[in-house]
């Protein structure tokens, strides 16, 4: 190149060089047909034979699943081995002849074939799928005495999944299920199908979802030279598969149960954190469910059971059930009022018993109303009106931004699948949740309710939790987890999951002891937690909160059972002690009523056994009924109010 | 009403005027033979490789109706749309099977690097067209740019087979517009070199703390399955010895139509698409192999043939590349499954199932088809 050269030499140059590109091409098939011609022709014989022995030359060993234990070392999930018995159905020759026979010798229910049938419909028929599981010995000892009758029939030995404890901690454990196409897209997805080539379970919720990369460990290998039948005759080679991790949850399972038990038959949700380090210490929602069934692909009944409860026991309430804070947001209000400049703790504003804004009413729950309110003292009596007043001084972008801030409305990012973000209400959020342009606009009286939790404000138990947690250490935040330590299956080192800060929020101490002084009055005569903690040998600093369901907008709730359902949800959040927090939590009583009456007496037994050890009576008082709630000064279907 | 003048016979010649005889007899050919295989190695994907068959002949029709002077106006759109869509997958791209290569424009899912297999030599051939008579060393040097940007956006979502592709069509168009023997030489010899000494190395450089500097774990791992297939037989490892049993066992005459056990007993991965001729091989032996090899061979020196009389400049790097590319994308595969080329995510051309591969090679030989026709366009 470089020199210019005539149209002619240009096109002789091309056709020079498309004989060059044909002939290297004609020369790289060559060497393909020679390749070939090897494989095809030279080492026939070898490769024929290969193919030949290829039936069952390569059998995986499947790794031994990890166990999952509390902060005391409690087993929570582990493994048990048991007899299992398959069929592979494409070497049996006469499917249900031969399960006839075998119910002679083995006991098989109907729901064993209907489970057979449906993994049939799931999977290829060159896959041994299990019959019957967990075989006792008298019956493994009949059908080993007539095997050689069932072709295609095998006795294996494989490893179940067990939760000891059934019903406790069920959404946190979650549980393991046999892997299905939409699973196996997603093993696929991950480039680890050959790490699961054997393994017919994997972690479906929970924990054992999130962690299954950690728990299932790394799969083996075994060449195995087979005879025609295809019965193994001798090992060539093994590589033994690496157990899973365990994991050692932050969790102690006393407090746990303590907690889940004080819920007695109501629905709701706890979740106590570790302010310095957002380890979870509890996480509750009740009611819950029987992970164990689902190992073994759950019945159709149990399923029906389970998901048409109107308690919903599936739903992981800590983690998916968003509901307003109601008063317990009003903390965080205080805290915003004086980082922005908008109040000064001690002053002190005159409280009519309503707030009025736009020709409309907003009423406390206080008729006369509370006489001057400074802002400890608004959050101790919980006054509506000094929060109506402040949102309404504050306006909609300021709350939303300071509240954001503390984590509400955006995921927590622990350590478990399928958290929901909540809502926190802005004008930007109402114009990409509408789509009427009316429906978009933000309206003034919106910004009141806000201010006092309710309106379109719609948390989670686990973003509550973590925002008092924040608050308790003084605004450094931690990523909540639950795994404390993985433990490395092979020689047995504790990795320890990482309590990173994720940010400092910057409160000034001033503000902060304000606020705290406060939540430690809502417990003291005069506040509306006093007559629960009447008498605790530790000073706790929390705040109650009723939220109100008939508000909502869009509930489901079936029309007979309204009255319940429209009852008030309960909530409670603390942290203790108060100086020195070493715990903080969050707690919702769906339909409780008043936070003070159904959500503080369980967060009181949580704390005395955490703090104290103390292990509590009597389930927490019974529920009122709503004649007797609508007595007390309360009637659901008024302006939303505090507590 | 139909009108009196109306000659089917004349209307038939004109519809099929566009139509290259030899060429498309060989593709229908290799497609004909591609759904016999497909009929035994996955029956369930016969109606949808019907209708990806149909699309990719219309396209083909098509673009053989296009005459080269539209080609080369929409060359530089094309290939700006193509860049476009590649930072926007790296920005804003689908994540699936740990790389990034998907965007999704609301109705479907696009993989733009597809669209760059054709607009890249469309693009360096109307690069050069324009720069005709007056081509210097620095606009070779203006080329390769062009050439590594889209190369490099792609290589890094990472999907190393498509960039070998296009890397592959660019360099074509550099090739034979003239790219001096003196800087081609020595990096070929420098690439066997290269490759030789890997072979040689495998066990030092293959151990899990080496790292490769530029190259992602997986890439090192192709690689090293290669030269080692048994160090990993259950996973990557586990696809050649596979594939090089299904092939070896094939032996002369392959073990018959739907007979084959590698391919029956679900030994063999990915068996309709990049795995096909693993199939055909098992089932048709070594003459399957041979025919396969043959028609590919007619339809390379056909291109040939045809891009030594194109007209213009432009047309002939275009069908001069075209041609390449059909026959990088039969060799990188065929070597691939019979194991002497790295694992890279390749099509057998023509046979293998997938739309969009089809649909792009069909509009390959199309665009061949319109050169063929316009031998006469612009020679005076």
């Amino acid at each position: 190149m470089g020199e210019m050269r005539t149209p002619e030499q240009e096109l002789s140059r091309f056709r020079g060089r498309l004989v060059v590109a044909g002939v290297v091409g004609v020369i790289c098939f060559l060497l393909l047909v020679a390749r070939f011609v090897y494989l095809q022709v030279v080492r026939y014989d070898y490769y024929a034979t290969r193919a030949e022995d290829n039936r069952i030359s390569l059998v995986p060993i499947v790794p031994n699943r990890g166990v999952i234990m509390d902060s005391n070392g409690t087993v929570l999930a582990r493994n048990y081995s048991a007899y299992t018995l398959e069929v592979t159905p494409s070497k049996v020759p006469d499917l249900e002849a031969t399960i006839e026979e075998l119910s002679k010798l083995v006991d098989i229910q109907p729901k064993d074939r209907r489970r057979l049938k449906k993994l049939m419909e799931e999977t290829k028929s060159f896959e041994s799928l299990p019959l019957r599981n967990r075989l006792t010995d008298e019956e493994v000892a009949r059908f080993v005495a007539q095997r050689y009758r069932f072709p295609g029939v095998e006795l294996k030995a494989r490893l179940f999944r067990d939760y000891p404890l059934g019903n406790f901690a069920s959404h946190v454990l979650g549980y393991i299920g046999r892997i299905t196409d939409r699973d196996l897209a997603r093993i696929e997805e991950n480039d680890d199908s050959a790490n699961y080539r054997g393994t017919n379970y994997i972690g479906k919720s929970g924990l054992e979802k999130s962690y299954e990369r950690e728990l299932h460990g790394q799969t083996g290998f075994e060449e195995v030279e087979v005879d025609s039948g295809g019965r193994a005759l001798r090992a060539l080679r093994r590589i033994p598969a690496t157990p899973g991790n365990n994991l050692i949850l932050s969790m102690d399972l006393k407090l746990q149960e303590v907690a889940e038990k004080a819920f007695g038959n109501r629905r709701g949700s706890l979740v106590a954190i570790e302010p310095g380090t957002g380890a979870v210490l509890a996480m509750v929602s009740v009611p819950t469910f029987d992970p164990n069934l689902f190992v073994d692909g759950i019945s159709p009944q149990d399923w029906e059971d389970l998901n048409n409860s109107p308690n919903h026991p599936m739903i992981n309430r800590a983690l998916n059930g968003a509901y307003p804070p109601g008063s317990t947001f009003k903390p965080f209000m205080a805290l915003a009022a004086l980082a922005n400049g908008k109040r000064v703790a001690s002053q002190a504003y005159p409280d009519p018993g309503y707030f009025e804004f736009g020709g409309h009413r907003f009423r406390d729950d206080v008729p006369g109303g509370h006489g001057a309110v400074d802002l400890p003292r608004s959050i101790a009596v919980s006054c509506d009106t000094y929060y109506y007043r402040l949102a309404n001084d504050m306006g909609i972008d300021m709350i939303a931004s300071y509240m954001g801030q503390f984590g509400f409305g955006s995921r927590s990012g622990i350590d478990l699948d399928g958290e929901s973000s909540g809502i926190l209400p802005s004008p930007e959020w109402k114009r990409r949740r509408f789509k009427r342009p009316e429906q978009q606009k933000w309206f003034g009286g919106e910004t009141i309710s806000i201010g006092i939790g309710q309106g379109y404000n719609a948390y989670t138990p686990l973003q509550l939790a973590h925002a008092t947690a924040t608050l308790a250490s003084g605004g450094v935040m931690y990523r909540p987890h639950l795994v404390r330590y993985i433990v490395d299956a092979r020689d047995g080192t504790k990795r320890p999951v990482a309590a990173q800060p994720i940010k400092q929020i910057p409160i000034k101490p001033e503000h902060l002891e304000a606020v705290r002084r406060g939540m430690i009055m809502v417990n003291k005569p005069g506040g509306t937690g006093a007559s629960v903690f009447a008498s605790a040998p530790y000073v706790v600093a929390g705040k109650t909160g009723t939220a109100q369901v008939f508000s909502l907008k869009g509930g489901k709730y079936q029309a007979g059972r309204v009255a319940e359902r429209l009852r008030d949800h309960a909530l409670y959040i603390a942290f203790a002690p108060a100086d020195k927090p070493t715990i903080a939590l969050a707690i919702l009583v769906e339909n409780g009523g008043f936070g003070a009456t159904s959500a503080a007496p369980i967060a009181r037994q949580v704390l005395d056994y955490y703090l104290l050890g103390k292990l509590p009576g009597a389930p927490a008082p019974e529920l009122k009924s709503v004649e007797q709630a609508a007595a007390d000064g309360h009637a659901p279907g008024e302006e939303p109010h505090g507590d | 009403m139909i009108d009196p003048r109306f000659d089917p016979r004349r209307w038939l010649r004109s519809l099929f005027a566009p139509i290259d005889g030899p060429l498309a007899l060989v593709v229908l050919a290799i497609v004909g033979f591609s759904t016999v295989v497909m009929v035994s190695a996955s029956p369930e994907r016969l109606g949808t490789l019907g209708m990806n068959v149909a699309v990719a002949f219309c396209t083909m029709w098509i673009a053989a109706s296009v005459p080269p002077q539209r080609m080369m106006s929409v060359a530089l759109p094309l290939y700006v749309l193509g860049v476009v869509l590649l930072i926007g997958v790296a920005l804003f791209g689908d994540v699936s099977k740990g790389a990034r290569r998907w965007l999704n424009i609301g109705v479907a899912r696009i993989q733009p690097s597809e669209l760059m297999k054709i607009s890249m030599p469309l693009m360096l051939a109307w690069y050069f067209q324009t720069r005709e008579g007056l081509i210097r060393g620095r606009d070779f040097l203006v080329a390769a740019g062009l050439l590594l940007v889209p190369v490099g956006l792609i290589a890094k979502q990472p999907d190393l087979g498509t960039a070998i592709l296009v890397a592959a069509a660019g360099f074509y168009v550099l090739f034979f517009a003239g790219l001096a023997w003196r800087l081609i030489l020595p990096v070929a010899v420098v690439g066997i070199v290269g490759i030789s000494s890997i072979v040689a190395m495998g066990d030092t450089i293959c151990k899990p703390d080496v790292q490769w500097p530029g190259l992602r774990e997986y890439q090192k791992h192709r690689v090293c399955t290669l030269l080692d297939p048994t160090s990993d037989p259950l996973g990557k490892g586990f696809h050649i010895i596979q594939s090089t049993i299904a092939i070896g066992s094939g032996g002369v005459v392959g073990k018959g139509w739907g007979k084959g056990t590698q391919t029956h007993l679900d030994f063999l991965p990915e068996r309709h698409t990049d795995f096909i001729f693993a199939v055909l091989t098992e089932e048709f032996g070594l003459a399957g192999a041979l025919f396969l090899t043959v028609l590919y061979t007619l339809l390379i020196l056909r291109g040939l043939v045809i891009a030594a009389g194109a007209p213009t400049l432009f047309s002939r790097l275009l069908a001069g590349a075209l041609t390449l590319i059909l026959f990088t994308y039969a060799f990188v595969n065929m070597g691939m499954v019979s194991g002497i080329l790295p694992v890279v995510g390749v099509p057998l051309p023509f046979v293998s199932y997938g739309g969009t591969a089809l649909v792009t090679l069909c509009l390959g030989v199309g665009m061949l088809m319109s050169i063929c026709r316009h031998r006469r366009w612009a020679s005076h």
